[in-house]
C-alpha cells in the first residue's frame, strides 16, 4: 500500500476546488440539522438539478468535461451559533444566511447564485442594534472571537479527508513521524505550554514526557471524549467537525511517548460524532496515516473507536481504562498515574479532545507563536459553550485571558430577562466550569479567565461551560441541580463521595423544602469540606464547589431560604400563588390551565387560588396574560 | 403483566447473541459493546440473556450483572417504541425542563418510579446532556432531536406521536 502523497492531494483539491464557481456550505453539526438542515441540503440540491445547473456534492468526484464551473454544496461541521441555524454559507460571495427553511431553496439559487443578489430577510440582524450583518465577518459572535481549533469546523468537509489535508492536514504528523526524535516532539509540546483542555490543566509536555520514561513494548493513547458535563459540547462539535484533526493529534502524541495503539472514547449519546470518527480512521488508515509503518516510516500506530455507556466518572482517566478493558468504570487511588499505569497495566497517555486537536496547530504554527495567545501561564485558546440566558448561545472560542464581561456582553450579545428581552441589569451568575465549577457574581466579570486565576476564586475552567443565569434562578436550586448530578454519577467506590454527596444533597433539600435551619447551613458548609478533602477521586472532589460557591456568593438567598423565602419563587414548597384582584379580569384562562382545579370564579370577577389544592407548577401564571398572579414567599 | 410479556419467542432464540458474541471474538473485555449490541436488538437486557453472555465470555453472571446496573445506558426493564429523553443539561435546565418532565409525566400518566407507559409505547427518560444547549431545551425522541420546545409543544409532539400509532 502506498503512502498518499499530501502535496499532490492538496494540489488536485486546489485544482478542482478552482473549477468551482460556486460553493454553498450547510452546517451538519447536531444543532443545525435538528433545526432541518438536512431538508435545506436536499432542496438546495433539487432546485440546482430542476434548473439544470452543474452540481457536484462532493469534490472527491471527477468533472465531467464541458461542465467546469459547477456549484459544490457540502457539509460543515457545527459552526456553533446553533441558535440561528440552519446556517448557510455562500462563497465566493461570502454570505451568511441564517434560519433557512427549504422554502427559501428557490430563492438563494435564484437570487444569490445566479442573480448575485443578497436577500436581507435571511441575514442575521444584530439583537441590540438591529443591523443586518451579512457573514461572519461582521457578526460580533464571530468578530470578537479567536477561532483556532473551531476554525476548520464549519469550513471543510468532515467526511472528505482530501479537504483536511488541503487545508494543511497531516503535514504536522508526517514531519514529527519522520523527521523528529519522541524527546524532541515532547519538547516543542511542553515549550508551547499546553495544557489539558479537559477541565484540571496538566501540562500536556509533561504527561507525555512521562509517558515516554517509561519503559514498555506497548503504550497507549486515548483521545477523551466522554464528555459528559452537563452545559458542555465543544468536543461533540470538534469530533463531528474536524475528526481527522483529532487522529493526527494522536499520531503525534503517540510519536512523542512511543504509543502503540489508540482508542477514541466517545459517548455513546454522540451517534454523529462516532459515525464520523469511524469514518476518518478508515479514511486515514487508506491513505497510509494509521496502521503499519505509517507515513512509510518504521512507526506504526492504529486507532479504535469505544462507544461509553453512560458514565459520567469515566471521563476520569483510570475510570476510563478500567471501562476499556469492560470493567465498571471506577477510578482507583493514584499513583502510580494512567501515564505510568494505564490501560491493561500499560503506560497510557489520556488527553481530551480539545487538546489533542491543538497539537497539530502548535506543531505546524511553532511553540513561539502558540504562545503568542493567552496568558502566561495558560497560553493558547478555550472553546466555551455559552449558553442559558444570553442572546446568542453557541459554542465559541477565546485567548485565554479574555474577560466574562467580554463574552457574556459582547460576544453572548448581552444577557436575557425572564421575558426574553435583552437587559444587562438582569444578570445574577454566571456557572463556570460544570459540576466541578462554581458560580461567579458582577464583581468577577473583569477577571481574566485561565487555569489559575478561575481558581482563585473558587471556580475552575473545567471543560468550559458557561451557563449565564438571569435574576429569576434560584441559586439554591441551582446547587441542588449540580448536586443532584454528581450524587447520582458517584461510582460509589469511596465512602465519602458515596455517602457524602448524599447527606449534602438531603441537606440542600432540607433547605429548599423549609426544613432547614442556620445549623443546616453550618453543617452544609463542614460536610462539603470533608467530601472535598476525603474523596478519592476529582468527581467527589470538585463535587461540593456548586454548593460551595453558591454559599459564598448568595448566602442572603440561602438564609431567605431558611426564612420561609424563595425570592425567586423555584422552590415549590416555599412559595405561594396569589391572584391580585384589581388586575385580575376573570378571563377564566388560568382556570382552564389549572391541572389541579385549585381556581375558581365566575367570568368577568376575580378569581382565587386555594393554597391547599394548588400544586405550584406555574401553569397559571404562563398563562395570565394582565400580569395578575403573583408568586411569594409563604410567610 | 404486560410489560414481561416482552418477545418470548426471541427469548428463547440464541442465535442473534451468539452472531453479536462472534462479532466480537468473545472476548470478556469486549462486554460493553457486547452489552449494548444486545439492548439494541431487544431494547433492554433480558435476564436469560445476560447468564448466556456471561457462561459464553467465562465470566459470573455477577459481573455481566454489575456492569449492566452500573452504566446509564443499559436497561434490565423492557422499554419503549418511543424513547423520549429529555435533556436535563445545565443549560436545559434553566430554560425549564424539568417543566417538561412534569408535563410528560402528566400527558401520559407516568411517574418517578414509572418510566414506560403500560402499552409499551412510551419511555421517558432524563439525560444529562445531549450537547444540543444551544437549543435548550432540547428533546429526543428515539433518534430525533427537537429544540426550543415549550410545554405546549410538548403536548403537541405526544399527541402527535400519539396518532401516528393509532
Amino acid at each position: 500500500m502506498e503512502t498518499a502523497i499530501l502535496e499532490k492531494i492538496q494540489e488536485d483539491f486546489k485544482n478542482r476546488k478552482s473549477c468551482l464557481s460556486h460553493r454553498i456550505v450547510i452546517c451538519a453539526g447536531t444543532g443545525c440539522i435538528a433545526n432541518g438542515a438536512m431538508d435545506v441540503h436536499e432542496a438546495l440540491a433539487k432546485i440546482i438539478r430542476e434548473k439544470q445547473l452543474p452540481l457536484t456534492l462532493s469534490l472527491k468526484e471527477e468533472i465531467p468535461p464541458g461542465e467546469e464551473d459547477p456549484i459544490l454544496i457540502s457539509k460543515s461541521g457545527c459552526q456553533g451559533f446553533c441558535q440561528v441555524g440552519p446556517l448557510v454559507t455562500i462563497e465566493p460571495e461570502n454570505i451568511l444566511y441564517t434560519k433557512v427553511k427549504p422554502e427559501h431553496a428557490r430563492d438563494i439559487i435564484e437570487r444569490t447564485i445566479l442573480a448575485g443578489e443578497v436577500i436581507t430577510e435571511l441575514l442575521y440582524k444584530e439583537p441590540q442594534s438591529g443591523q443586518s450583518c451579512k457573514n461572519h465577518e461582521e457578526i460580533s459572535f464571530y468578530k470578537r472571537q479567536n477561532r483556532m481549533v473551531l476554525k476548520s469546523c464549519g469550513d471543510i468537509d468532515p467526511e472528505d479527508i482530501n479537504n483536511y489535508i488541503y487545508s494543511g492536514g497531516y503535514m504536522a504528523a508526517r514531519d514529527m513521524v519522520l523527521n523528529k526524535s519522541p524527546q524532541e516532539v515532547c519538547d516543542i509540546v511542553k515549550e508551547a505550554g499546553l495544557r489539558g483542555r479537559g477541565g484540571g490543566g496538566f501540562s500536556t509536555g509533561r504527561k507525555w514526557d512521562l509517558a515516554l520514561k517509561q519503559k514498555s513494548p506497548d503504550k497507549y493513547i486515548i483521545c477523551n471524549g466522554d464528555e459528559g458535563d452537563p452545559g458542555a459540547f465543544m468536543d461533540r462539535s470538534v469530533m463531528e467537525g474536524n475528526p481527522h484533526s483529532i487522529l493526527e493529534g494522536m499520531i503525534i502524541a503517540a510519536k512523542a511517548c512511543g504509543g502503540t495503539e489508540g482508542q477514541v472514547y466517545v459517548r455513546m449519546e454522540y451517534p454523529l460524532a462516532v459515525r464520523r470518527i469511524q469514518k476518518a480512521i478508515i479514511e486515514a488508515r487508506k491513505s497510509h496515516f494509521l496502521g503499519e509503518n505509517i507515513f512509510g516510516s518504521d512507526f506504526s500506530f492504529d486507532i479504535h473507536v469505544m462507544e461509553g455507556a453512560g458514565a459520567f466518572v469515566c471521563g476520569e482517566a483510570s475510570a476510563m481504562t478500567e471501562s476499556i478493558m469492560g470493567r465498571r468504570g471506577m477510578p482507583r487511588v493514584k499513583p502510580p498515574r494512567t501515564a505510568e499505569q494505564g490501560l491493561w497495566g500499560k503506560p497510557t497517555v489520556v488527553n481530551n479532545v480539545e487538546t489533542l486537536a491543538c497539537v497539530p496547530l502548535i506543531i505546524r504554527m511553532g511553540a513561539d507563536a502558540f504562545k503568542k495567545t493567552g496568558t502566561t501561564s495558560s497560553p493558547g485558546t478555550k472553546t466555551f459553550a455559552l449558553t442559558g440566558h444570553v442572546a446568542n448561545t453557541g459554542l465559541i472560542e477565546v485567548p485565554f485571558g479574555t474577560t466574562l464581561r467580554e463574552i457574556i456582553f459582547n460576544i453572548g450579545g448581552g444577557v436575557l430577562n425572564a421575558k426574553g428581552e435583552i437587559d444587562n441589569n438582569d444578570f445574577k451568575a454566571v456557572q463556570i466550569g460544570g459540576p466541578s465549577g462554581g458560580c461567579l457574581i458582577e464583581k468577577h466579570l473583569d477577571i481574566p479567565l485561565d487555569f489559575d486565576s478561575l481558581k482563585s476564586v473558587g471556580a475552575m475552567v473545567g471543560s468550559g461551560g458557561l451557563v449565564v443565569m438571569n435574576k429569576s434562578t434560584c441559586m439554591v436550586q441551582i446547587a441542588r441541580f449540580f448536586m443532584k448530578f454528581t450524587q447520582s454519577e458517584s461510582c460509589g467506590k469511596c465512602v465519602p463521595c458515596r455517602e457524602g454527596t448524599r447527606q449534602i444533597l438531603e441537606l440542600i433539600d432540607d433547605v429548599a423544602q423549609g426544613r432547614g435551619t442556620q445549623k443546616t447551613l453550618t453543617l452544609l458548609e463542614e460536610l462539603c469540606e470533608t467530601v472535598q478533602e476525603t474523596s478519592l477521586c476529582g468527581l467527589g472532589k470538585s463535587a461540593p464547589s456548586p454548593v460551595l460557591s453558591t454559599l459564598k456568593q448568595f448566602r442572603e438567598e440561602w438564609d431567605a431560604h431558611i426564612e420561609m423565602n424563595c425570592p425567586t419563587g423555584n422552590c415549590k414548597d416555599l412559595v405561594s400563588y396569589t391572584i391580585a384582584a384589581e388586575s385580575c379580569k376573570g378571563c377564566t384562562a388560568c382556570v382552564r390551565v389549572c391541572p389541579a382545579g385549585a381556581i375558581s370564579g365566575n367570568r368577568k370577577e376575580a378569581h382565587v387560588i386555594d393554597e391547599q389544592k394548588c400544586i405550584r407548577c406555574g401553569a397559571c401564571v404562563e398563562t395570565c396574560r394582565f400580569d395578575a398572579i403573583s408568586v411569594g414567599g409563604r410567610v | 403483566m404486560l410489560k414481561t410479556t416482552a418477545n418470548t419467542e426471541k427469548l428463547h432464540n440464541f442465535s442473534k447473541v451468539c452472531e453479536i458474541l462472534d462479532k466480537f471474538d468473545r472476548q470478556p473485555s469486549k462486554i460493553i459493546p457486547i452489552l449494548q449490541a444486545v439492548q439494541e436488538e431487544y431494547r433492554y437486557l433480558p435476564e436469560e440473556i445476560m447468564t448466556f453472555v456471561a457462561t459464553s465470555l467465562g465470566t459470573s453472571p455477577a459481573r455481566v450483572f454489575g456492569i449492566a446496573t452500573f452504566y446509564s445506558h443499559f436497561s434490565l426493564e423492557p422499554k419503549g417504541k418511543y424513547i423520549i429523553k429529555v435533556c436535563d443539561g445545565t443549560a436545559c435546565h434553566v430554560k425549564g425542563s424539568s417543566g417538561l418532565v412534569e408535563t410528560i409525566q402528566r400527558e401520559l400518566n407516568l411517574s418517578e418510579k414509572n418510566h414506560t407507559t403500560d402499552d409499551l409505547l412510551f419511555t421517558l427518560e432524563t439525560v444529562s446532556c445531549l450537547g444540543a444547549c444551544g437549543l435548550a431545551p432540547a428533546v429526543v425522541i428515539n433518534d430525533k432531536v427537537y429544540g426550543q420546545v415549550s410545554k405546549q409543544r410538548m403536548k403537541e409532539l405526544i399527541t402527535e406521536y400519539k396518532t401516528m400509532e393509532a
